[in-house]
């Protein structure tokens, strides 16, 4: 018997290389027991939605500080949907206001940390997400 | 997966597929890449009528080629699977690629960085990564990895690489399970004594010295090649030439695989001719010995089906799994039994009976157990 | 201390008994000290701190002359201006002449920032610094797929010589420096540059100014790179050559510690990587057989400025003595400008709070002030904003008035160093210049600072220690205020500027308008001949140019030069 592990992509769209904040909770996420895939900097919705489909992950994981959150967040969502993966949790962390929070949200986005977030408080939202929404869903 | 698709196959020989699963495995015939994705992540988590789902698609496995990567932390094995990955596409041909990385011991967790290093085959038709954790030792890494594998293979992919770091039993055991293994190394690893002491000489059908631009890269070579021929009982063979007489011409074990003869002058046998692992020097990060690496890949797999080691190497390979598979649904028995008998709540009070006693009645009703 | 100076030797006799007299001293210190440790333990101490700096360096409740009995005041601290330059770089520090106060600035398209700068030196500003937008900072254009979302939002977005014409339109460059904060595609916008002074009529020997140009740092924490390791430096000493006899007034390379240091080191580490990558920009310069007292001069360093004030403090002061000593008893630079280390420096972006932002001021004002403390050449202050968004005028302002401030009425450039012989104060400079030393050799045994990226030293380091931090922070054993501890319940919203998202479109626009109209064929045979002077090994610089001057775009010379380096693959570190 195995327990059903939670995969989640840790991923960095676009051009900014801060990847401190990607590093420290992809970490923390392997931590809270989580199997992380890291995919490293610079990467393309198209890459982001291809890797969420051959992983099947369970979220999606973006951090985004340059500014880029309209373009990019809405992309990933529209390519996992036309993937099939419309199941798919959507979160992510960075430099973003509180009314694109919003915005965001009601395309169907999840919640969106800030700057000085506990680690612990996305590693819990993800879990409680997972237990909602698709821990029977292979049972 | 309580549901006990053991119990059932144990009768009709095969378990009838649930309609969400039947509809995975429509999917997967037609070639969606996310059916063959949920398909592993079934497969990983062992879940419900997983072994059912294997067995459905089981007549497409056995036409890929199978090539395991493995060596210390460190050598650039995943940017080595990356480039050849990349070269066996450029010649039309489509991989799936299996990359293990450990899970923690304590948290469960894990975090998987493969991808990084193969990233400009993120969005590749006709490349499929994926990576997985070891898990710890629940179910064996090295079978569940096979039958991710085996969905690959069915899927249709012409090669699938599987790339382990080469410690400990469980990961050797998932690169040696393929066709062909390679033994990745770097100048910088030490010497070619500790890749033998970690096991590695003995699984490798060829070495690479990877990284072979740093200093040390040419002694690497020499030592394994020294450490093979002690094995094969001819210390002399690979040692440097003295006064201008290179030995290694007079004993010869230089073995043309297209040719499918041995040169070895000593053996008059015209036998099975043995394979006698090349080492390759390669900087995979600039794409330099990627050519010869796959094409003594390409060699090697000629060696297996010509001498028929190939049929040979994988119904061996299949048996030892069809063990597992029984090892695996006798241990989930066991669980079902231990856990009615030792309740809900855990058996706190005394009870009857040495352990040995006790461990031989839950073992009889092993079996017997149709499962909940 | 033992400062006993040659030309007054005491009479052997008196020497003996000043000798007697300072060890009886030192000796009765001891016992003293001794008996304060006895008091000390058996008091209650605070628990709402481990009494270590940000870094986690322990600090003692006590320094005294113990601590600095060692120390050889002429041989270790000496006077500002003369080495090991402890104390300043210059000999009258800011009596002469006040750090600079350069702000950072840049959005949108050229012809938006083209405004800005001209309302900044309509106020009296005398240099300008460039932030330029992602796209531009990795050397894609405006127009590649890649840069999509990303034109003009975090600076302003330059692709070609057309760009950087409209950037400096009106703006005479033999008499504005410009600050360039550029790296993996340095060469390009510094040739962007100079062909447009070039078209002012400005010859290159008379632009000032300087570009970022520390492409190891992007490597261990940055992150804009381009090309791998070897021909990235390769790039930057055909800068240093190039330069030193055709623009010898720019300054080629400002060695940063600041994104080590955000991206999550130690004081120390930021320290002792960012010092490491200067020796090695040394070590290439004089393999190319340039003469290090040609070329040194012209480096510049750039630290961060960090929470912990006496630990910042201790870091300017024992970097300079480090970069000196190594500068001349290994490198054997010979003029006193190659061995004096010359620093900007900008408060850390990383510990401004999101939460109850006006904080970020107090916060500003205590690095700001470390930094002058540490003897700073120019500063940077972050306005209380720059955690959420680009920085509204308002917040810019405020940040400009902290320098004012400090530089008009604290009193604080009266004096020179005025720490120094604090027993902490210089005990600390000791301890990290210690540790430095000790991280140097660790350095070496893994093969120096290329090869310790190739295998990710640098960057697990650096998340290890980014790591420890965030930790803290969660286990409360580091109390960061208002965001886990003295919290708010309801926060005020401040202001935040908004970008629009024209920007995109607009540089679309210039781009295909170029394509257009430039002369197809000399740009081609331009990159063809740059592809080939890479091949061939020759400098750069030249080739670069011509192609610059026939509007060839940033991504089109990046592809001419990837041909032949390839590009840098990230290596994977946690």
């Amino acid at each position: 018997m195995v327990e059903r592990k939670i995969r989640v992509l840790v991923a960095k769209p676009g051009l900014d290389g801060h990847d401190r904040g990607a590093k420290v909770i992809a970490a923390s996420l392997r931590d809270a027991g989580m199997e992380v895939i890291y995919t490293g900097l610079h990467q393309t919705p198209e890459k982001i939605a291809a890797t969420a489909l051959q992983e099947d992950v369970d979220v999606v994981a973006l951090s985004i500080l340059s500014g880029a959150h309209m373009t990019l967040f809405p992309r990933v969502l529209d390519l996992l949907r036309e993937n099939g993966m419309d199941d798919v949790l959507i979160t992510g962390g960075g430099i973003i206001p509180q009314e694109d929070v919003e915005t965001l949200q009601a395309l169907g986005i999840g919640r969106l940390f800030g700057p000085g977030t506990a680690t612990g408080d996305a590693a819990k939202y993800i879990r409680e997400w997972f237990v909602e929404n698709r821990a029977d869903a292979e049972a | 997966m309580r549901r006990g698709s053991f119990a059932i196959m144990n009768e009709s020989g095969a378990g009838a597929l649930s309609p969400q699963l039947q509809r995975l495995a429509d999917g997967f015939r037609s070639g969606d890449p996310l059916a063959l994705a949920r398909c592993i992540t079934r497969v990983e988590n062992q879940a419900a009528g997983f072994e059912d789902l294997l067995h459905a698609l089981h007549d497409g496995v056995g036409r890929a080629r199978r090539t395991g990567l493995t060596g210390p932390p460190g050598a650039g094995k995943s940017t080595l699977t990356a480039v050849v990955a990349r070269q066996l596409r450029d010649r039309g041909e489509t991989v799936g690629i299996v990359a293990v990385d450990p899970s923690s011991p304590f948290t469960g967790g894990a975090l998987l960085g493969d991808r990084v290093r193969m990233d400009d085959l993120a969005t590749e038709p006709g490349i499929f990564i994926r990576s997985m954790a070891s898990r710890g030792s629940h179910g064996g890494l090295a079978t569940t990895t096979r039958e991710a594998a085996d969905l690959m293979d069915a899927f249709g992919f012409d090669h699938v690489l599987l790339e382990t770091v080469g410690v400990g039993q469980s990961e050797l055991e998932v690169a040696t399970n393929a066709d062909s293994t390679v033994v990745v190394l770097v100048p910088e690893s030490g010497d070619g004594i500790q890749a033998m002491k970690a096991g590695l000489m003995e699984v490798a059908d060829l070495f690479v010295v990877n990284k072979a631009d740093r200093p040390g890269a040419d002694r690497l070579k020499k030592e394994i090649e020294v450490v093979q021929a002690i094995r094969a009982g001819s210390p002399m063979a690979a040692a440097p030439a003295h006064h201008g007489v290179d030995l290694s011409a007079l004993s010869g074990h230089d073995l043309d695989p297209a040719r499918g003869h041995v040169a070895d002058s000593a053996d008059s046998l015209p036998s099975i001719p043995d394979w006698e692992a090349p080492v390759l020097k390669c900087v995979a990060s600039a794409g330099e010995g990627i050519s010869e690496l796959v094409d003594r890949l390409d060699a090697h797999f000629s060696w297996l089906e010509e001498t028929g080691m190939l049929g040979a190497q994988r119904q061996l390979a299949a048996l030892e799994h069809t063990r597992r598979v029984l090892e695996r649904a006798v241990q989930r028995q066991a669980a079902t039994v231990w856990k009615d008998w030792i309740g809900d709540g855990g058996r706190t009070g005394a009870f009857e009976g040495s352990p040995y006693e006790i461990a031989r009645r839950l073992a009889g009703l092993v079996g017997r157990r149709p499962g909940k | 201390m033992s400062h006993v100076i040659d030309t007054d030797v005491p009479e052997s006799a008196d020497l003996q008994q000043e000798v007697e007299r300072r060890r009886t001293e030192l000796a009765e210190l001891e016992a003293k000290l001794a008996e304060w440790e006895a008091t000390s333990a058996a008091t209650r101490q605070r628990d709402d701190t481990d009494f270590t700096t940000v870094s986690g360096q322990p600090i003692r409740a006590l320094y005294t002359p113990l601590d600095t009995r060692d120390d050889d005041y002429l041989g270790d601290v000496g006077l500002p201006g003369d080495y090991p330059f402890t104390r300043g770089p210059y000999a009258t520090m800011y009596r002469t002449r006040l750090w600079t106060k350069r702000m950072f600035s840049g959005f949108a398209t050229a012809e938006e920032t083209n405004e800005r700068y001209k309302f900044l030196l309509a106020r009296g500003t005398t240099g300008l610094s460039v932030a330029f937008d992602f796209p531009t900072l990795m050397g894609y254009d405006s127009d590649d797929p890649l840069s999509e979302g990303e034109v003009g939002k975090c600076g302003v977005a330059i692709a070609s010589l057309a760009d950087m014409e409209t950037l400096f339109d009106g703006i005479p460059l033999d008499q504005v420096s410009v600050s360039m904060t550029i790296n993996g595609p340095a060469i390009m916008l510094y040739c962007f540059l100079l062909a447009a002074a070039e078209k002012q009529g400005v010859p290159f020997e008379k632009v000032t100014g300087t570009i970022q140009n520390d492409i190891l740092k992007e490597y261990q924490a940055q992150h804009a790179w381009i090309y791998p390791p070897k021909p990235a430096l390769k790039i930057i000493t055909d800068i240093f050559e190039w330069s030193s006899e055709k623009a010898p007034k720019f300054n080629t390379i400002s060695i940063s510690g600041y994104h080590i240091r955000e991206a999550g080191a130690t004081a120390v580490e930021e320290l002792a990587f960012t010092l490491k990558n200067g020796f090695t920009y040394v070590e290439e310069g004089i393999a190319r057989g340039l003469d290090v007292d040609e070329f040194a001069p012209r480096l510049s360093f750039f630290w961060d400025v960090h929470n912990d004030f006496f630990e910042e403090i201790a870091k300017f002061r024992a970097g300079r003595r480090i970069w000196a000593r190594h500068m001349r008893e290994i490198y054997g630079a010979k003029r006193a400008e190659s061995w004096r280390l010359r620093t900007h420096a900008q408060t850390a972006g990383v510990t401004l709070t999101a939460q109850q932002p006006h904080n970020n001021i107090v916060r500003v004002a205590y690095q700001g002030l470390a930094a002058v403390l540490g003897g700073t050449q120019s500063l940077h202050t972050n306005a209380m904003d720059e955690t959420l968004a680009l920085p509204t005028e308002h917040a810019v302002r405020i940040a400009l008035r902290t320098q004012q401030i400090l530089a008009f009425e604290t009193g604080i450039p009266n004096t020179i160093d005025p720490l120094a012989g604090s027993y902490f104060v210089e005990s600390m400079t000791d301890e990290l210049e210690r540790q430095a030393e000790e991280i140097f050799t660790e350095i070496d045994d893994l093969g120096g600072v290329v090869a310790g990226i190739e295998s990710g030293y640098f960057q697990a380091k650096i998340a290890r220690s980014a790591r420890r931090f965030q930790d803290e922070v969660e286990a409360k054993s580091r109390l960061i205020v208002g965001v886990n501890s003295f919290e708010e319940e309801d926060e005020p919203d401040i202001e935040i500027l908004k970008i629009d998202e024209s920007a995109g479109a607009a540089q679309h626009a210039r781009l295909a308008e170029l394509r257009r109209t430039r002369d197809g064929e000399a740009v081609e045979r331009s990159l063809a001949a740059l592809t080939e002077a890479a091949r061939a090994d020759r400098n750069l610089m030249p080739p670069m140019l011509d192609a610059v001057r026939c509007y060839a775009t940033l991504g089109e010379i990046r592809d001419a030069l990837e041909i032949v380096y390839g590009r840098f693959q990230e290596p994977v570190a946690f």
